[in-house]
């Protein structure tokens, strides 16, 4: 079911051929899974498509970020602007006007240490994909596993899950992000030895995932606990199936559309929430591109080079927005009944 | 409803109590020697130890929780600082200031903040979408919906800056952002926050469009809306006296999530706007490693969360007389 929506739309007519012929053929009657259904709306809602275009064009830009740097001829960490005289002022602000946006530097380059814009901003793609990749996977799988228990098993269980769950909501999120970051750190690492550049990327993924899978459990728990008295979970458990058997057989297939929703809806909070992260100076270190890093910049900066800024969040804006679009339009398309 | 408040104050201290004994157990055992955390990287071994008596770090864990939590009540005495009066949340390791005094300083900065944005996000939020439902379809309608999806999506540090360079250093027409006291000058006080609280609202006004656009329709549906049609009063009486009273209540609801957003995204617009705020102070004391003035923070921002979410249900009460509070 989650195979279509991620690679077909790239590809439409070839992957695509089974749902292709059964579209030709309308007049005979065709037996559909509810995954091509779902395939067959999502592909006639136009936003839709076109929002997951710009989202698989991202993704695309993040996977070729060396091939185009490469052909580009420039790399994210050399300071160009220090090591080539003519392109930064006195100050350390590009000379060009538009932050220096020339045939060399089509993007124009960082002020102050003259790194280059384009590169920053492709390679700075990567750390934001995987970081909300990871995330959102990991708080996925905590949140389906913890509220399937926590709704289907019930009693002491569920209310001990229940409890941390409204814990976890009632902490300043926001708050708990930027203060867990270095304690995660510490934990890992000992203040005295060197820290590896790893080190923050698994604190920041440890840090949203355990923050972020509550929203999630809260949601499926509630779905189980409508489901579990339903008819159908009732002449399973009748007829002897085990637990296990009800739990993949029966209540899963039910929830993969609030799943997927709810995935597709979080990734771009993460995005947001990584580049939040280092926009407040505890995202990643210094060497890896990172767009938090650059709107830190860019926000200290603004004052004589508005360019900079510009970059980074024009990019995450068509980003975060094509990607709202698409978790919208992924909504509609396995639950049309269900309002906006 | 003396029962409910009751009921509702007691989970909230418990979990409360939950939430700064996860913190307090965070901060203070998850780091291998939290004394050197709080030394930083070159420590004299004497400093150390100092720092490390001066805490109560000698203590177990547990006897340095209640010493923490007895002094929120109590008060207590640090062999470094002197006396701590009773709402004593310790003392900052950075600027020697005791961390509660610190707070109550900086809360008129972040409660100016949100509750002025607020304002404006409510206002102009409610009356678009009450707009937009007496003229469904046209189009506000249509503008409205559009500009949720662009607002959800923009985050405060891209468009608070580019705000802030278009008024301040292009046009010239308002003062940079910055907190002056209200009792002080009103005037001032309002213009120089008001930056911050177009650049919220932008962020977050569509959405109450639309969602007061949509609760509205719901209730011009129901039968009571009918019924009072039919007993021949008018529709702008029943749109304006009663449909909007059931409308406002899952507003208030995502209000009150918002607003607890608000205040725990003061960090991001305090930043972007370098005002000092409560916000401001935890990021600084992230960067200095400041445990008990983020331990302060953490429990006062906690705190601020769950008062608001009593809040917000018992003005359902008062906004719907359908809903009993027990």
């Amino acid at each position: 079911m989650t195979s279509p929506s991620s690679t077909a739309t790239e590809n439409g007519p070839d992957a695509g051929g089974s749902e292709a012929a059964a579209t030709g053929s309308a007049a005979t009657i065709v037996g559909r899974s509810p995954g091509q259904l779902m395939w067959r709306r999502f592909r006639r809602d136009r936003t839709g498509v076109i929002a997951a275009i710009v989202v698989l064009a991202f993704i695309l830009i993040a996977l070729l970020a060396p091939v185009i740097s490469w052909a580009y001829g420039k790399n994210p960490n050399d300071y160009y602007g220090l090591n080539q005289p003519g392109l930064l002022n006195e100050y350390g602000y590009p000379i060009l006007p538009n932050g220096g946006i020339s045939g060399d530097f089509w993007f124009g380059l960082e002020p102050l240490v003259g790194r280059d814009v384009l590169t920053q901003l492709i390679y700075g793609i990567r750390t934001s994909i995987t970081i909300a990749l990871i995330v959102t996977v990991l708080s996925t799988v905590i949140g389906v596993t913890l509220g399937i228990t926590s709704g289907y098993v019930g009693g002491k269980v569920d209310y001990a899950i229940g409890r941390v769950i409204d814990t976890l909501l009632s902490f300043p999120s926001q708050l708990f992000l930027i203060v867990l970051v270095p304690v995660v750190d510490a934990a890992l690492v000992l203040p005295t030895q060197e820290p590896p550049t790893w080190l923050r990327f698994v604190s920041i993924c440890i840090v949203l995932t355990v923050l972020g899978w509550a929203t999630t459990a809260r949601l499926l728990r509630a779905q189980v606990l409508s489901l579990r008295e339903r008819e159908f979970i009732e002449s399973a458990r009748v007829t002897g199936a085990s637990p296990a058997r009800i739990i993949f057989k029966e209540l899963m297939p039910n929830l993969w559309t609030p799943i997927i929703i709810q995935a597709t809806l979080a990734l771009p909070l993460y995005v947001g929430a990584e580049a939040g992260l280092g926009f407040l100076g505890v995202g990643m270190p210094e060497t890896i591109p990172d767009w938090g890093r650059m709107f830190q910049v860019g926000s200290n900066v603004y004052h004589s080079d508005v360019t900079y800024l510009l970059f980074p969040g024009v990019s995450m804006l068509i980003f975060v927005i094509a990607f709202n679009l698409l978790g919208d339009s992924i909504r509609d398309a396995f639950d049309p009944k269900a309002k906006r | 409803m003396t029962s409910f408040l009751v009921r509702r104050v007691v989970g909230a201290l418990v979990i409360l109590i939950f939430i700064s004994l996860i913190t307090f157990y965070l901060f203070y055992a998850v780091p291998r020697d939290p004394a050197r955390a709080f030394c930083g990287k070159i420590c004299p071994p004497e400093t150390l130890e100092l720092v490390r008596h001066n805490l109560g770090m000698d203590k177990p864990l547990f006897v340095q929780y209640w010493l923490w939590l007895s002094a929120i009540f109590v008060g207590r005495d640090f062999t470094q600082f002197g006396p701590c009066p009773a709402p004593c949340l310790g003392y900052s390791f950075a600027t020697q200031e005791p961390v509660f005094s610190t707070i109550v300083d900086r809360f008129p900065v972040t409660l100016s903040l949100t509750l002025g944005a607020s304002v404006v996000i409510l206002s102009f939020g409610i009356l678009t979408g009450m707009l937009a439902a007496w003229k469904v379809g046209q189009p506000l309608d249509k503008i409205a919906s559009s500009s949720s999806v662009i607002g959800a999506s923009l985050q405060i540090y891209f468009i608070g800056p580019l705000v802030v360079f278009l008024l301040v250093d292009t046009l010239g027409l308002l003062p940079r952002p910055s907190y002056v006291p209200f009792t002080e000058d009103p005037l001032t006080w309002f213009v120089h926050l008001l930056i911050p609280w177009v650049v919220l609202s932008i962020i977050f006004t569509a959405n109450y469009t639309r969602m007061t656009r949509s609760q509205m329709l719901e209730q011009l549906a129901e039968d009571y809306v009918r019924t009072a049609r039919a007993k021949g009063m008018s529709g702008r009486s029943v749109f304006f006296r009663f449909a909007w009273r059931g409308a406002m209540i899952p507003i208030i609801t995502i209000f009150g999530v918002d607003l607890a957003t608000l205040l725990g995204g003061a960090i991001i617009t305090e930043q972007t706007f370098t005002l000092h705020g409560i916000g401001e102070l935890a990021v600084r004391a992230v960067l200095n490693t400041d445990l008990p003035m983020l331990l302060g923070v953490t429990v006062v921002g906690a705190a601020a969360i769950v008062i608001l979410n009593i809040v917000v249900d018992v003005l359902y009460a008062f906004i719907d007389p359908r809903v009993r509070l027990n």
